[in-house]
């Protein structure tokens, strides 16, 4: 891979793992190890812990992948590999 | 008009709409049979993702299963919703920027060998006839619960419409049929949702309802739930953990990974224009099977709490659950209640002979709450509910005008015949593509191999048809079987198809079948060589059920594909490197530039 290329995979590949992070944070993370202790916060009528398992992660994953598009656009301008 | 008319009536109109597409958008070319010509809108190709996603299973038992299990039920939620994720980032794009019709095409190319993209196309047929089966007989019920015929007949019909479009317009048929079976089966899950939703807590979005107090008062929904289950000897509903936490970790993460791997949905991006477009059309796929997955938690509480206040009225008032004369008398129970109870779904058995229902769990350990049981003179659960009836029922228990319940039959109808297509495109295309012209016929002209992708369909819906009527064993096991082959073997090769510049033949071949064989010997222990009953063989590992650290068989494709990737990776460093030029088309495959229009060249 030329240089180009390889800079932009390194880019990439930081971009998948930051959002992956936040992917694992908000379902395994609040959703599942850290339910019990969230549980104690309220939100309205929800235990935290609770809305992250059956709604919240939901609503984060859908913002995640547009974000990931639209970075991922960006990325690809930045290192001139974009479609024409 | 009565309902059973008014049925009639929607659920034509819904298909006469689908043979109206069909009609519309016939397929003329290989590329328009396999990837709709390669010019679907995202946001459209977002839609049908949806539609083919959402399968019977997820329109009518999953918001059961949610009120069965409460909290735990979110592994569900999470695993079909998370694994978007995984496939907007590490495959959709790229197998878009491949270009090529298949997922087993993907496979043999990369991994430069006939044998790997055998065994791929071995594990696709596999998993999507097992899932398929489901939608047949999900077909069958929603046909003989709504319209009065039997289940054969109701199978005999699914077949004969997706027949017209699926046969005559392949995946630019099935794609803008799926585009409207969308449209039916949101608004028919929606609907119901947001009239319990109403009645019960005032605010008319389920997603916000299911966190609000009950309508005039200033008691959560929630928590009154998690007190009238406990009170009934249930576990708490909001806490209610799925076997251990470590069980529902792992359950969600094959479930992702399961999802990932499908191949019937990773086909579907190979029908956006562009790669920029297989990204965002992710995210569309989720926004819309979102709406349904948010509003499935809210209906699954909501009609729990429904049916446990229509049997048990004390539950709202602050009198005994035990207290006499507190559950309601059999001959006085609902309309809804008698009409369900002659399909079965709903069975009562006066076990003390006092006349009225009891339904909570007679299985509790909790000393306390059995001593209470039986000093109110109750011997044992008398309710049996089978767990579809949460969504199928919902519009009688929430008093909803005819047209609702029709509306729900045609969402079924539409949710099982949606997923059944897209099933049925991704076999025949493995059948016509990469077994037929890639292994045994390489000189087959692009007209022949259109007519073969046709005839290939029409006898994949034969034999789907057949195995919905007759359903073999294995069919119980969509969830262990789908999920753990594509979760196992398929998302780990392709994920190191495209992240792993090193990967060779030998490695992916003997990680998949490594990831497979671990996974299926787990499930097959279990539930028996294809869950033929008798032939469990649970002894050789000691006879306790969940001997793996307490995981279930249903939870185990993460573990095979921790194996696959671990043998893959073992063999790879043994054996001889990846050519020059496969690991120049990984480069390729890496960058959006270059992308062309999605063919079946080599």
């Amino acid at each position: 891979m030329d240089e180009q290329g390889q800079a932009y995979w390194k880019d990439v590949i930081s971009l998948i793992r930051n959002i992956l992070i936040v992917w694992f944070i908000v379902s395994f993370g609040c959703g599942i190890l850290f339910a019990d202790a969230l549980n104690n916060i309220k939100l309205g009528g929800y235990p935290l812990g609770f809305w992250f398992a059956q709604q919240g992660s939901i609503y984060v994953f859908v913002a995640l992948i547009f974000i990931y598009a639209k970075l991922m656009g960006k990325l690809d301008e930045k290192h001139d590999v974009h479609e024409d | 008009m009565d309902l059973q008319t008014i049925t009639y009536v929607v659920v034509g109109i819904t298909f006469a709409l689908y043979i109206g597409i069909a009609v519309w958008a016939r397929a003329g070319s290989t590329s328009e049979f396999y990837v709709a010509g390669g010019g679907v809108h995202p946001v459209l190709n977002g839609m049908a993702t949806g539609a083919d996603w959402m399968s019977a299973a997820s329109f009518i038992s999953m918001a059961g299963l949610i009120a069965n299990m409460g909290y735990g039920g979110g592994l569900f939620l999470m695993g079909w919703t998370g694994g978007y994720v995984l496939l907007a980032m590490l495959l959709a794009p790229y197998l878009r920027k491949f270009g090529k019709f298949t997922v087993p095409q993907f496979v043999g190319d990369r991994f430069y060998s006939k044998g790997a993209s055998t065994v791929a196309v071995v594990c696709l047929l596999v998993a999507s006839t097992t899932y398929i089966i489901g939608q047949m007989t999900g077909v069958g019920v929603a046909f003989s619960r709504f319209l009065g015929v039997s289940n054969a007949m109701g199978i005999l019909i699914g077949m004969g419409i997706v027949f017209m479009y699926a046969v005559f317009g392949g995946m630019k048929g099935i794609t803008y049929t799926q585009v409207a079976q969308y449209c039916v089966l949101i608004l028919a899950y929606t609907v119901p949702a947001i009239f319990i939703s109403m009645n019960l807590t005032g605010n008319p979005l389920p997603q916000l309802g299911l966190g609000s107090d009950f309508v005039g008062t200033d008691i959560s929904l929630l928590s009154k739930l998690d007190q009238v289950v406990t009170d009934l000897g249930f576990a708490k509903y909001t806490t209610n953990v799925r076997l251990s936490t470590l069980n529902m970790f792992v359950y969600t993460a094959s479930l992702m990974i399961g999802t990932a791997g499908l191949p019937h949905v990773i086909i579907r991006f190979f029908t956006v224009p562009k790669v920029k477009d297989a990204r965002s059309s992710a995210g569309w796929a989720l926004v819309f099977i979102a709406i349904l997955y948010t509003t499935a938690p809210g209906v699954a509480a909501m009609a729990q709490m429904n049916l446990l206040k229509t049997i048990n009225p004390s539950v709202m008032t602050d009198a005994s659950v035990f207290a006499p004369g507190a559950n309601i008398e059999y001959e006085a129970r609902p309309a809804w209640m008698k009409r369900w109870e002659v399909t079965g779904l709903l069975k009562f058995e006066d076990k003390n002979g006092d006349g009225r229902i009891q339904y909570y769990n007679d299985k509790s350990k909790n000393p306390e709450f059995v001593a209470k049981a039986e000093a109110a003179g109750w011997t044992g659960n008398e309710l049996t509910v089978n767990r579809d009836i949460m969504v199928l029922a919902n519009p009688e228990i929430a008093m909803l005008p005819n047209w609702v319940i029709a509306l729900v039959a045609a969402g079924g109808l539409a949710a099982a015949l949606s997923t059944a297509a897209g099933l049925l495109l991704a076999i025949s295309s493995a059948i016509s593509h990469d077994l037929l012209k890639d292994m045994w016929m390489p000189d087959l002209s692009e007209k022949g191999e259109l007519m073969a992708g046709k005839i290939a369909m029409a006898c994949s819906i034969c034999v789907a048809g057949y195995l919905g009527l007759n359903p073999p064993d294995f069919a119980a096991g969509t969830v262990a079987i789908a999920f753990g082959l594509a979760g196992s073997s398929l998302f780990p090769c392709l994920m190191m198809g495209i992240f792993s510049k090193t990967m060779n033949k030998e490695g992916a071949i003997a990680g998949m079948l490594a990831g497979l064989g671990i996974t299926m010997l787990y499930v097959f222990a279990h539930k028996g060589l294809l869950f033929i009953k008798g032939t469990e063989f649970l002894g050789l590992f000691g006879g306790k059920a969940n001997f793996f650290l307490g995981i279930e068989p249903n939870a185990f494709g993460a573990i095979g594909a921790v194996v696959n990737f671990a043998v893959a990776f073992g063999v790879k460093n043994m054996t001889a490197p990846v050519p020059e030029h496969i690991a120049n088309m990984v480069e390729q495959v890496r960058i959006p530039r270059g992308s062309k229009a999605v063919d079946g060249a080599h």
